[in-house]
């Protein structure tokens, strides 16, 4: 894992509700703990980095939030606003104003994915197009689900193959190029221990091996702790039979509980192991009201453990 | 309040939500419950668990609804008076047969799912699966065979996609300026030609001409289906918004989801788009109570020893701030919804995955806010 955050480009994927956002967060902050000048992109979510860090800046634009981490939401229209002053100047804002090319462009099927990755790439570039902006050394993306997400990195190729010529197509070309290096660029997914999540992220290697994309690590977040084990829960099931008192059948219901969804997370856990090469990087579940940097901060220090 | 109140007199059930919060479990046991009540409904999965499809009957890919087997549902002890009915979409095939069912012959609706931009369309995760389950839920809608349909919306992250994709990619079709710009004939390419529209001179240069003249074939193509195109969105609107229609909103009780769904329901209601209720899932429910977990810890020691006593306890802590969480994002969103319905489902310590499962889930959905309390109840004592 540290020579994957040797990389300039992460790409974090998986299903809805997994935790992807809250492990891209963990991520940028251990890199960001090595001293990397990090971002936090999100494509599909607003500002999520920005409410856990209990941050109230405005959208759409580049965000400390804390030494060497900084965050941005990436929205396709206002990436295209930004994209045409850059590229084709007065022509530019005269496009951007028109309503046509808005229809045009919003309407185009990819078009949409083409630009947030655009803007994703220039995040990553060491000149930035930005006027004033600074380089960073590792731009980490919250991408959207695995479907939606397979869909953003396939978008440049798809585009360079639709634009043989112009601009737009030597764009995406040089996108997809860079998606494809694997010395710059790395898709990690999470998954929960849950039978949906885990054969999304087996179908997400194969999606990816059909587009020649490698997924470099799989992290498998909100995992419960193993307090019982068998032995154990023999005891726990006799103490239940036997008492009486609300009170401590409850709390003996609530270890039962647990380790049965635990043992059916290990289930899945060895599922997902046999199913892909890569053994995963187990995150702890979070028995915590809410998440905020404390909590990103513990699953920094798992992932530096669990990644070494 | 119970699901089949909620329900009473509708024929659409959508259920919207963001991704991983348990929707296709809800719609497939909302189904049940209505079937077991005597109706003949039909619930529209997108992508539902292996184990649930098998257990559904709908282990291979099909488009249109099969009925799931009596004797299936007979394994719950439900006495299922109606039926059942479930699917699984298949976007690319939808649209295929939307092309093929609107095509003036079918040598055109060949040329058209040959086309390159009709292949991405039909094919881009983003959109095409919203906007399919939409017309395969207006088709099923119009031919009246079910008293009641379920749709389980795509999975995607934000739950506002399926309202938005939908009509983003009926504005593409339709495409009136577009269209007109991009006929052979028409002001667009003329002007294209000579290069003489700084707009058209600039999409040009952003965009290449070669994508341009394959849009250009591709509207040429679709000519005046195009038409058909916004008739149908008319009536698709028509019919979300019909009085017989209900949105419910599942969302789980985290942070996040219930921001989401709460911003989803404001959206809704700002549409005019008929919302019933939300549900739940997977709430972890209180269970401490004001008690001390050192008196927890004491109460077992005799029971457990020390050791493993303290475990307990320590569990039984967790569990609580998990309950404590719950309950302050669920009431934060009862306020939000004054008094509109809220049910809640408790988490489970299995995935569901079989009919057993569903008929579980289903217990809750449609039991009365006082059966529902004595059986959360019962799983506590």
């Amino acid at each position: 894992m540290s020579k994957l955050l040797d990389r300039r480009l992460i790409f974090v994927t998986g299903k809805g509700g997994v935790g992807k956002s809250t492990v891209a967060i963990a991520l940028g902050l251990l890199a960001a703990r090595r001293g990397r000048r990090t971002i936090v992109a999100e494509l599909a979510s607003q500002d999520r980095a920005q409410r856990t860090f209990e941050h109230d800046g405005e959208p759409f634009r580049e965000v400390g939030l804390a030494p060497d981490l900084f965050t941005i939401s990436i929205d396709p229209q206002h990436a295209m606003e930004e994209y045409l002053r850059i590229k084709t100047g007065a022509v530019g804002h005269l496009l951007a104003a028109s309503r046509l090319f808005h229809s045009f462009a919003m309407a185009t099927p990819g078009m949409r994915e083409m630009l947030s990755i655009g803007k994703v790439w220039e995040l990553a570039q060491l000149e930035r197009e930005t006027r004033g902006a600074s380089p960073y050394d590792l731009v980490i993306v919250d991408s959207p689900a695995t479907g939606h997400g397979v869909g953003v990195l396939r978008t440049p190729r798809t585009f360079a193959d639709i634009a043989v010529i112009g601009p737009v197509g030597r764009q995406a070309r040089r996108i997809a190029t860079t998606i494809a290096d694997r010395q710059f660029t790395s898709v990690i997914a999470v998954t929960t221990a849950e039978e949906m999540a885990v054969n999304e992220t087996l179908t997400l290697r194969e999606v990816l091996d059909r587009e020649q994309l490698a997924l470099d690590a799989v992290i498998a977040n909100a995992r419960y702790p193993e307090r019982f084990d068998d032995r154990l829960c023999a005891k726990l099931d006799d103490a239940l039979r036997r008492t009486e008192s609300p009170l401590v059948r409850a709390a003996l219901k609530a270890a039962l509980s647990e380790h049965a969804r635990a043992a059916a997370q290990r289930e899945q856990l060895q599922r997902l192991s046999e199913g892909l090469e890569i053994e995963p990087t187990e995150l702890p579940y979070l028995f915590a009201e809410q998440l905020g940097p404390a909590e990103v901060g513990m699953l920094a220090d798992a992932l530096e453990a669990g990644l070494a | 309040m119970s699901v089949a109140e909620l329900l009473d007199g509708k024929r659409v059930c959508v259920c919207a939500g963001s991704g991983g919060v348990g929707k296709t479990t809800t719609s497939a046991a909302i189904a049940l419950g209505m079937a077991a009540r005597g109706a003949k409904v039909a619930v529209v999965t997108i992508d539902p668990a292996r184990r649930l499809a098998n257990a559904l009957g709908l282990a291979e890919l099909q488009n249109d609804p099969r009925r799931v087997e009596p004797e299936r549902l007979a394994a719950t002890g439900l006495d299922v008076g109606g039926e059942l009915w479930a699917m699984m979409l298949d976007p690319k095939r939808t649209f295929d047969e939307l092309i093929e069912r609107i095509a003036p012959d079918a040598s055109r609706a060949e040329e058209i799912k040959a086309n390159r931009v009709y292949r991405e369309l039909s094919t881009a995760v983003s959109g095409s699966q919203e906007f399919t389950a939409i017309a395969k839920l207006y088709d099923l809608n119009r031919e009246g065979e079910f008293d009641l349909l379920v749709l389980d919306t795509p999975p995607s992250r934000n739950a506002l996609d399926f309202l938005d994709a939908p009509g983003r990619l009926t504005s593409f079709l339709e495409g009136r300026a577009l269209k007109a710009f991009m006929r052979p004939t028409g002001l667009g390419m003329r002007v294209l030609g000579r290069g003489a529209s700084p707009v058209l001179a600039g999409l040009r240069r952003v965009t290449g001409i070669d994508l341009l003249d394959d849009l250009s074939t591709f509207f040429q193509l679709l000519g005046d289906m195009t038409d058909d195109f916004t008739r149908r969105a008319a009536q698709v609107e028509t019919m979300l918004h019909a009085s017989t229609t209900a949105f419910l909103l599942v969302s789980s009780a985290q942070r996040d989801s219930i921001d989401e769904a709460i911003w989803f329901r404001r959206t809704l209601e700002q549409s005019g788009l008929p919302f019933a209720g939300v549900v739940v899932n997977r709430v972890h429910h209180d269970m401490l109570g004001d008690r001390d977990p050192e008196d927890v810890a004491a109460a077992l020691g005799s029971e457990l020893g020390t050791e493993l006593a303290a475990l307990v306890a320590q569990n039984f802590d967790d569990y609580h701030v998990l309950a404590r969480r719950d309950e302050r994002n669920i009431d934060r969103f009862a306020t939000e919804l004054d008094g509109r319905p809220l049910l809640l489902v408790p988490h489970f310590d299995d995935d569901v995955h079989d009919i057993e499962g569903l008929a579980q889930v289903h217990r809750y959905l449609f039991a009365s806010q006082a059966e529902r309390a004595r059986m959360i109840a019962a799983v506590v004592a």
